[in-house]
């Protein structure tokens, strides 16, 4: 009996002693990585909004002015979007809306879509997704230039009717093989749009968040 | 161990008992990540990783496991090292950490890995281990990179796209066009065309090593014959 006991907490000891192992590895190197993932994290950000609106074109800290809401009409799923201002002594110069695509192939879309002052999109980026490889992640500026085709367009330009993918007889290409992806990603911008005309003092004057927690 | 048994290892690992080919483990990311050649080749570079150092560990633990708790030893010890590895890509490697997203923590989930702990790694000191893990992973990784390169030709017209992702500046010159204005063929990028392109690179092997073997016989024969 005493031998048996004896097995069973050697097998326990050791298995503890490789969990203890495992841990204090995985504790040392989080401690050693923490920094440098926070820091990649913020470049990421940092790069992505910088794909749409130059750094010269503002002067404020874009990660310190933001705020979030949700209005389920014009994002629906859901979601909380999280608005970035950018501003030139204190003018305001454009928003970027971090918003997501619900009527995708596979999941949501999640977006950053840039407009300008005026109402003019200053660009469009796909932060993450899920859709099919090779197909549906040409939305993705590193595999396609499609996603810069946003670029200047505005709700009246093109007009209404052309707000959709070819296929919908609209003027926004399709893939070969995708066509839900991009349709579903024009619906996103084009209600994003909607929703700066007609709320856009709501956009820039409200309160920045005090404390920019990860929101997504 | 001498010489002539390193080799065997290699040639067991890449070829004879290929994981991906002959032993047909770890099919999950095997079929889920080859779409392009340079999808492959990240997954595979990771998991070579992962196998090298999970035998390094696995044998130099040998004489401390019981049999009766060697498997969930296994587990904690592949799933720290791919979480470590995981850690440090995500530091030092981002955009390549990107491009893989879910399938590196998915590596700690390849049986092939927990197969060589168990059938190699356990009963090997530890540079036979090493050995084994680097020709498994080598074996493994050729046949995720052979399955990226025939989907990513038959669906896209391509090779190598994608390859900035990975090599920054340098890799964006390394995609060739292999079929121009290729309209796409679907079914090689969706996870059926993963299926049926694994069973012709099976069979096509199975063909080199039929042929290999009658070459054998034959020759055998002639010799006794002369």
């Amino acid at each position: 009996m005493l031998s048996a006991r004896n097995s069973i907490f050697r097998s326990a000891a050791s298995l503890a002693l490789v969990a203890v192992l495992g841990t204090t590895l995985l504790v040392g190197v989080d401690r050693l990585t923490k920094a440098p993932i926070a820091e990649q994290e913020k470049q990421a950000i940092l790069d992505q909004l910088g794909q749409l609106i130059s750094p010269d074109l503002y002067d404020n800290e874009l990660q310190q002015d933001l705020f979030s809401f949700q209005d389920e009409f014009y994002f629906p799923g859901g979601q909380t979007v999280v608005t970035y201002r950018a501003r030139l002594e204190g003018k305001a110069v454009a928003v970027i809306l971090k918003i997501a695509a619900v009527n995708g192939y596979n999941g949501k879309i999640n977006l950053l879509v840039g407009i300008n002052e005026n109402g003019t999109l200053c660009g469009v980026r796909v932060t993450s997704h899920q859709e099919t490889p090779g197909l549906g992640d040409a939305i993705e500026v590193e595999k396609n230039d499609w996603i810069l085709g946003f670029f200047g367009r505005a709700l009246d330009k093109p007009p209404p009717d052309g707000w959709a993918v070819r296929r919908d007889g609209g003027e926004f290409d399709q893939f070969t093989g995708a066509t839900v992806t991009p349709r579903a990603v024009v619906e996103a911008v084009r209600l994003a749009l909607e929703f700066f005309a007609d709320h856009k003092s709501f956009l820039f004057e409200s309160p920045a968040e005090s404390d920019p927690g990860e929101k997504t | 161990m001498s010489n002539a048994s390193y080799r065997q290892i290699f040639a067991d690992g890449i070829w004879h008992r290929n994981t991906g080919l002959v032993v047909l483990l770890g099919l999950c990311p095997l079929l889920a990540v080859t779409n392009t050649v340079v999808n492959g080749l990240g997954l595979g570079l990771a998991t070579i990783l992962t196998l090298v150092f999970s035998n390094l560990a696995v044998s130099l633990a040998r004489g401390l496991l019981r049999p009766e708790i060697r498997i969930p030893a296994y587990v904690l010890i592949i799933a720290s090292l791919v979480t470590v590895i995981q850690l440090l890509m995500h530091a030092w490697l981002y955009d390549l950490y990107r491009v893989l997203g879910i399938f590196i923590p998915l590596i700690v989930t390849n049986c092939a890995i927990i197969g060589r702990a168990e059938a190699f790694a356990s009963r090997n000191p530890p540079l036979a281990s090493v050995t084994d893990g680097l020709a498994t992973g080598l074996g493994f990784c050729l046949a995720l990179v052979a399955l990226g390169a025939l989907r990513e030709v038959i669906g896209r017209g391509t090779l190598m796209s994608q390859a900035g992702l990975m090599f920054g500046d340098l890799g964006a010159s390394l995609q060739l066009t292999i079929i121009p204005n290729h309209p796409g063929f679907l079914l090689a990028m969706l996870p059926p065309g993963a299926f049926i392109s694994l069973g012709l690179l099976i069979a096509g092997k199975n063909w080199l090593d039929t042929r290999h073997t009658m070459r054998q016989v034959s020759g055998g024969q002639t010799a006794k014959n002369s």
